[in-house]
């Protein structure tokens, strides 16, 4: 088990000049971003960074982003940032940010949203609220295999589905508005059989819940009917309501 | 201030200037808003809604929906601040000041714990819920406080980052010791200031 949460409860947090790695385009509106930082702490899946812009006369911007990454890509963290247009760090990170440019991070922050190893776990993900539950997966599949995990992932259309490449066996989507031609899986937004399917036997451990308030509060409804309890069930939201 | 400086960032959703004085380092003004909740939306009836105040208390006091209507109301007009970034300038709120509430039973202890349906907890000191800083508020905007923003009733500390202001608010323990709540316990500062920027615990 060490070596699947060999995080210690030590002090994070000093701001640090990253370097950005690779950039890879996921969707249209997302782009992941690899740094690698002087100061790299394991993280644990589903902690975030704060990174903070800076301009010239000093005028400050700062967000929080989950970090998609497995804690072993010593020294590197991945962000995976979705365009908001009104946004401000965002679309900075989409039309300005190149590869071998610095930005400046802290992290990982915050104890509550984190996997420690705990089986079984039901991923349950809206949109880019994949991006720290896909830290979870892709930690699960590098240290236990076998651990029994299982994410269900809600995307609008086919253009919007995050890592693609990497969803296997373990993944269920739904497509909420258009599905891909030939898809024979759920369609529409999450419901009470596709979560029992999902859910399996799992309704014994733990889920985490990611995405806008709206699809929070529909999957929280939806894993209490289907007999989590709400100490098991943890969420995290983002969006204006 | 370090020198570093974002290469090709301008700043494209500035705050006005007369806004800007408004907002803590780090925060951006925002016009929803967000909601920020650890768990499910706990669903709490009036009817069985209590509010408690116990611990280090000359008289521990339990109020009813109707008791708690009975007391002083007061409108309060705040900014608001979130640790994830955002603030949102110039909400209304109503509710009973903490002042009225902490007179009738006289704490005893200089520290409290906050807690809510659900399990949430938060720690703040007598000093911070004192000298109308701190209400327990029920109206949002002229209405009933929505559920999912904590309602039937919440703490409202604005002075202190926002998950101070416990939603769905169940009680108020009042301690000799100050104990960690439940985002002190998991990352976040253990007073929460956001003109000093105290986010996390190393600042």
């Amino acid at each position: 088990m060490d070596r699947l949460t060999p995080v210690e409860q030590r002090a994070p947090g000093r701001w640090q000049i990253g370097t950005v790695a690779a950039i890879k385009r996921e969707t249209p509106r997302v782009k992941s971003f690899r740094i690698a930082l002087p100061m790299w702490m394991a993280h644990l899946p589903g902690q975030h960074y704060d990174v903070r812009l800076t301009a010239p006369d000093g005028y400050r911007a700062q967000r929080s982003y989950s970090i998609a990454s497995s804690p072993l890509d010593e020294p590197e963290i991945e962000l995976t940032i979705d365009r908001l247009e009104d946004g401000e760090v965002s679309p900075y990170f989409h039309d300005v940010v190149v590869e071998g440019d610095e930005v400046e991070v802290r992290g990982p922050f915050t104890s509550y949203f984190v996997w420690r190893g705990e089986q079984p776990a039901l991923l349950v993900g809206g949109g880019s609220g994949v991006v720290p539950l896909m830290a979870m997966l892709r930690h699960r599949r590098r240290t236990m295999p076998d651990l029994a995990m299982r994410l269900v992932y809600s995307v609008r259309a086919p253009d919007d589905v995050i890592y693609a490449d990497e969803l296997g066996d373990d993944a269920l989507l739904t497509f909420t508005r258009s599905a891909p031609s030939g898809w024979s899986g759920h369609t529409g937004r999450l419901d009470g059989s596709f979560i029992a399917q999902a859910a399996g036997a799992t309704t014994a451990g733990v889920a985490f819940i990611c995405g806008s308030n709206g699809f929070v509060e529909s999957a929280g409804e939806l894993l209490l009917d289907a007999g989590f309890e709400a100490g098991q069930i943890r969420t995290e939201r983002f969006g204006p309501t | 201030m370090s020198a570093f400086v974002s290469r090709g960032f301008t700043g494209r959703r500035r705050t006005s200037a007369e806004l800007r004085v408004r907002l803590p380092p780090g925060q951006y003004a925002e016009q929803g808003f967000p909601v920020l909740t650890a768990g499910p939306t706990p669903d709490v009836p009036v009817g069985e809604w209590r509010l408690r105040i116990d611990g280090m208390v000359a008289r521990p006091q339990e109020w009813t929906w109707e008791q708690f209507a009975q007391l002083p109301f007061e409108a309060v007009r705040c900014d608001i601040h979130c640790v994830t970034k955002w603030s949102k300038l110039d909400t209304s709120f109503g509710g009973v000041s903490l002042d009225t509430l902490l007179a009738q039973v006289e704490p005893r202890g200089s520290y409290a714990t906050a807690w809510s349906h659900g399990g949430y907890t938060t720690n703040l000191s007598i000093d911070d819920l004192s000298d109308g800083k701190a209400w327990v508020v029920t109206e949002y905007e002229g209405d009933r406080l929505p559920r999912e923003h904590g309602g039937p009733a919440r703490l409202l500390v604005p002075h202190l980052y926002f998950w101070k202001s416990a939603k769905w608010l169940e009680g108020i323990r009042v301690m000799d010791h100050d104990e960690p709540g439940f985002w002190e316990s998991n990352g976040y500062h253990n007073r929460g200031d956001p003109w000093k920027e105290q986010r996390y615990w190393t600042d």
